[in-house]
């Protein structure tokens, strides 16, 4: 039967992701004084956990990292070696290579060779106890000699040399040139090696390495076939141990005793030696004798009987010529030690006979030894009863599926909602009394389209910890190159976004973050001089606030500089004045262009960045804000929509149309009095609403819309505010609030200013859904006009 | 009847490909994501064969295995290690909480099903 393993692929690759994912969070959080051992066994135990995979789904190249990887760690977390800052940043890197590796099986990526190479040598030579700029010297020089850790020696090697350096003698069968490469490549990761091909097509491989012959097996197992491999471990540098003295063919005859073995058994344990070389078997005397000529060795022979026989009563002898002949006295070879019986790649601590296929229920107990299986009949009716109840489901809790499917679901809830919404105008004009059962119904299905809307809308709804946790490393690195000390904390990880905006805003935070460690926070020496803690503080929070989704970048550093800002806005050209409120002066970083870093960092301060942060945040239909105070810091605040495929909104008339306005942006709305409506001199009118003069922005106007409605007494100002700037908008009327699904305009049609997209109404025509922070802006050229009379 | 393995393993990917495999060639298989899972499960049933990983966070294998073996139902089911580690010393503590054999990762599936059928049939 033949199963194909790339169906698991995508398990392993998710699961990969997510162990780098953690062990990077636990290495970024260790104390290198005072590690926590759990932590240090989690790490461990990712790197082990992505080897089995990798090695079992046939990548090699995870594999052998995380082989190395391993083996330092498994020495540091039984404290054979004390943990150092070169070893996490060497495991950090390991953690990136494997990412790279990982993201080159899943999409065919590239991967640097020599960046894995690199990492190797550095992981190698830590475990060496070497310190990694040796081990790039190391390896310039000549092929790591030594290999990465010593592992306890194969089942009982006999008289191994002092240095725990043993040479093997590889003997691999039929093997292309490009495998003959990569193999030596392989097994060069474990000593020094060399190949040499064989006049009958197969390869020999000399090995010398401290790993065990289980190492060697489990390497070479990536390439070729287990049962093609035979391995001699060799006396330090000499002709393979069972071949000194061997007749001329180089296969040395070995007769094993066997007491009393099943026929089953005998056939077994024959077809189990044939591996090793020809053999035949006889009875006598209650015995079942082997008769083997083979290259291999005494313990080969052992390990593969033990698979059947206990060790105990085995016995091995040198063969005279002829097979099954009189075995003659030899030195007792029978090695207890062990113990085992050891199959290629498994093995059986005792021996275990399977059960009869058919379930007789007076079938003969099995052999009586302890851990053999329970009689048949004893654990049956247990078992039978479960069964039927329950046939084995996978054990899951969570389902992966393609994000196209949710965005149909997402897109079909919203004409869900679109017609629910026409229904309900329908029946709005129906005589309540007749008809109150279907009203009734209406409610009912009113909730019920809610409940699901938002159901399928949480669907595509991630907690913020998949952008945060991003970031413990990047502060990380950053500090460390800038030379600052930080404190790095987010909270509010758990709040949860929007799939699409949780992707977009990554880039924008990234930059923020990065602002704030290069400009932000000072070097140690100055923080000092300040009086402040020599560590900055950098903080990345999200939260809910009403219908929005705030996530904030503070960090205790120098504050934004009014005075700097300011002369580079004039500098550049900008309309600036030196009375501007400090909220306006912080804007003014977003013009294109701006930069007032003195000197450019490769970090950041190259003046391409702010301007882009803040039309990525603008597309995302949120908001970008500064806090600052000279000497004690800086707050980036964004606020973004909660989802950006439905929005709840307020409905306006203007003339016969209807325009949707955002409800996070609307502060309030109001009827103003004649007398709150001023005239102010090349600014147009501005209203009076509790103690502030906000600039009227009159919609019929600025859309060129006919209405009837041309003074603002007779009709509604929109209170709005967006980028810290507040304006009255004037409208017709108020119509209601409701949720509306997002169409998008520019995809139908084109990018139109003022409107951020379109929406079907519940009588199914089309309303704008207008764009706050554009019409604001739109208002404050048009205002200078005088708009109306 | 099919016969039911409960095969603990902390790697999703690789319990997957024990379960499919092993679905595959008859057998029904329980899944369990660590030791104290596995525990757990067998406690719900009492299963043919147990495949335990070594390495898990909660309960290790050889702590599951000891526990099993604590166990009046399960002092006879065969118990197999799947572990990347077969050194001697892993082999012999494994013996020593009870395991009946072990299997080394990576393995393949073909293998893995000739020596769950070598155990149980």
């Amino acid at each position: 039967m033949s199963i194909d393993m790339s169906q698991f692929y995508q398990a392993f690759f998710d699961e990969a992701e997510e162990l780098l994912a953690e062990a990077e969070h636990l290495l970024l959080a260790l104390d290198l004084d005072n590690p926590d051992s759990e932590d240090l066994n989690a790490i461990f135990r990712a790197a082990h956990s992505i080897k089995g995979g990798a090695a079992t789904f046939g990548m090699t190249d995870m594999a052998e990292i995380t082989h190395v990887l391993e083996n330092l760690l498994d020495k540091i977390r039984k404290n054979e070696m004390a943990l150092t800052g070169e070893h996490v940043d060497t495991f950090l890197e390991a953690k990136d290579v494997l990412n790279s590796q990982l993201e080159g099986h899943r999409s065919g990526a590239d991967v640097d060779r020599d960046v894995q190479e690199e990492v190797k040598r550095k992981l190698k030579a830590l475990s060496e106890g070497k310190p990694v700029s040796a081990a790039a010297e190391m390896a310039s020089a000549a092929p790591a000699s030594a290999p990465a850790a010593p592992k306890p020696a194969a089942a009982a090697a006999p008289a191994a040399p002092v240095d725990k350096m043993r040479h093997y003698h590889i003997d691999v069968k039929a093997l292309s040139e490009k495998d003959t490469a990569n193999l030596e490549g392989e097994l060069g990761l474990l000593g020094e090696v060399s190949s040499k091909r064989l006049d009958n097509g197969h390869v020999a491989f000399s090995l010398k390495t401290e790993d065990s012959e289980d190492d060697i097996i489990s390497i070479c197992a990536f390439i070729v076939e287990p049962e093609d491999i035979k391995i001699n471990l060799q006396s330090d540098g000499a002709a393979p141990a069972a071949a000194a003295g061997a007749p001329a063919d180089g296969k040395h005859r070995f007769n094993i005793e066997v007491p009393e073995l099943s026929d089953k058994d005998a056939e077994n344990l024959k077809s189990e030696l044939a591996l090793l070389g020809d053999v035949s078997i006889s009875k006598a005397g209650g015995k079942t004798i082997f008769a083997l000529a083979t290259e291999d060795t005494r313990d080969s022979i052992e390990s593969i009987c033990s698979f059947v026989v206990d060790l105990d009563t085995l016995v091995i002898k040198d063969a005279v010529d002829t097979p099954a002949a009189a075995p003659a006295p030899a030195a007792d070879v029978a090695v207890a030690a062990s113990g085992f019986i050891e199959g290629d790649g498994f093995g059986f601590f005792e021996p275990i006979t399977p059960p009869p296929p058919a379930p007789v229920v007076e079938a003969e107990p099995p052999k009586p030894v302890e851990a053999a299986p329970a009689p048949v009949a004893e654990k049956k009716p247990a078992a039978v009863k479960k069964e039927v109840e329950k046939p084995a489901a996978a054990e899951t809790t969570s389902i992966r599926v393609g994000v196209e499917k949710v965005d149909q679901l997402i897109n079909l809830v919203g004409e869900l909602v679109i017609t629910q919404a026409m229904l309900e105008e329908r029946i709005s004009k129906l005589d309540p009394v007749t008809h109150e059962d279907l009203l009734n119904s209406l409610g009912q299905l009113t909730r019920n389209t809610r409940d699901l809307q938002e159901s399928v809308m949480s669907i595509r709804m991630m907690p913020m910890d998949y952008v945060f946790s991003r970031f413990p490393r990047m502060v990380r690195d950053l500090a460390t190159r800038l030379g600052k000390k930080v404190e790095f904390v987010t909270s509010g990880a758990a709040t949860e976004l929007d799939k699409g905006l949780i992707e977009r805003i990554v880039d924008p935070l990234t930059h923020l973050v990065r602002n704030s460690i290069d400009h932000g926070i000072e070097v140690p020496d100055i923080r000092h001089q300040s009086g402040k803690n020599e560590t900055g503080r950098l903080s990345l929070s999200a939260s809910n606030r009403g219908g929005n989704i705030v996530i904030e970048v503070t960090d205790d550093g120098a504050g934004l500089n009014r005075e700097r800002i300011l002369s580079k806005a004039k500098q550049n050209g900008l309309p600036v004045s030196d009375t501007m409120p400090d909220s306006d002066v912080w804007q003014l970083i977003f013009a294109p262009g701006f930069s007032t870093a003195e000197q450019v960092t490769d970090v950041s301060g190259r003046g391409v960045g702010m301007d882009v942060v803040k039309r990525n945040v603008s597309a995302m239909g949120g908001v970008i804000d500064i806090r600052s105070a000279l000497g004690y810091g800086t707050t980036m605040s964004i606020s973004l929509p909660l989802t950006l495929a439905i929005l709840d909104g307020m409905s306006v008339s203007l003339g016969d149309n209807m325009y949707v306005v955002p409800l996070n942006l609307i502060v309030e709305t109001m009827q103003p009095q004649a007398t709150d409506i001023k005239t102010v001199t090349g600014a147009g009118f501005m209203v009076h609403v509790r103690g502030e003069y906000l600039p009227i922005i009159p919609l019929y106007s600025l859309f060129n819309q006919p209405t009837q409605i041309t003074n603002p007494v007779d009709g509604v100002l929109v209170i709005i505010e967006a980028e810290g700037k507040k304006a009255a908008l004037f409208v017709d009327g108020l119509v209601g609030q409701q949720q509306v699904v997002i169409k998008s305009l520019e995809t139908n049609y084109r990018k139109v200013p003022g409107i951020s997209g379109a929406t079907i109404m519940g009588d199914g025509s089309v309303a704008l859904i207008l764009d706050v922070p554009t019409i604001i802006k739109m208002g404050q050229n048009n205002n200078s006009e005088g708009v109306y009379q | 009847m099919a016969k039911t393995i409960l095969a603990v393993d902390d790697s999703g990917s690789l319990r997957q490909m024990v379960a499919f495999s092993l679905t595959a060639a008859g057998y029904q298989v329980v899944q369990a994501v660590d030791g104290q899972d596995g525990l757990n499960k067998a406690r719900d049933q009492v299963v043919d064969l147990v495949l335990t990983d070594q390495n898990m966070p909660n309960m290790d294998g050889l702590t599951l295995i000891k526990s099993l073996r604590g166990m009046s139902s399960y002092q006879k089911v065969p118990i197999l290690m799947l572990t990347t580690e077969s050194s001697d010393e892993m082999k012999a503590k494994g013996r020593a909480a009870g395991a009946n054999g072990w299997l080394v990762k990576p393995f393949d599936p073909k293998r893995l099903i000739d020596v769950v059928q070598k155990v149980i049939g």
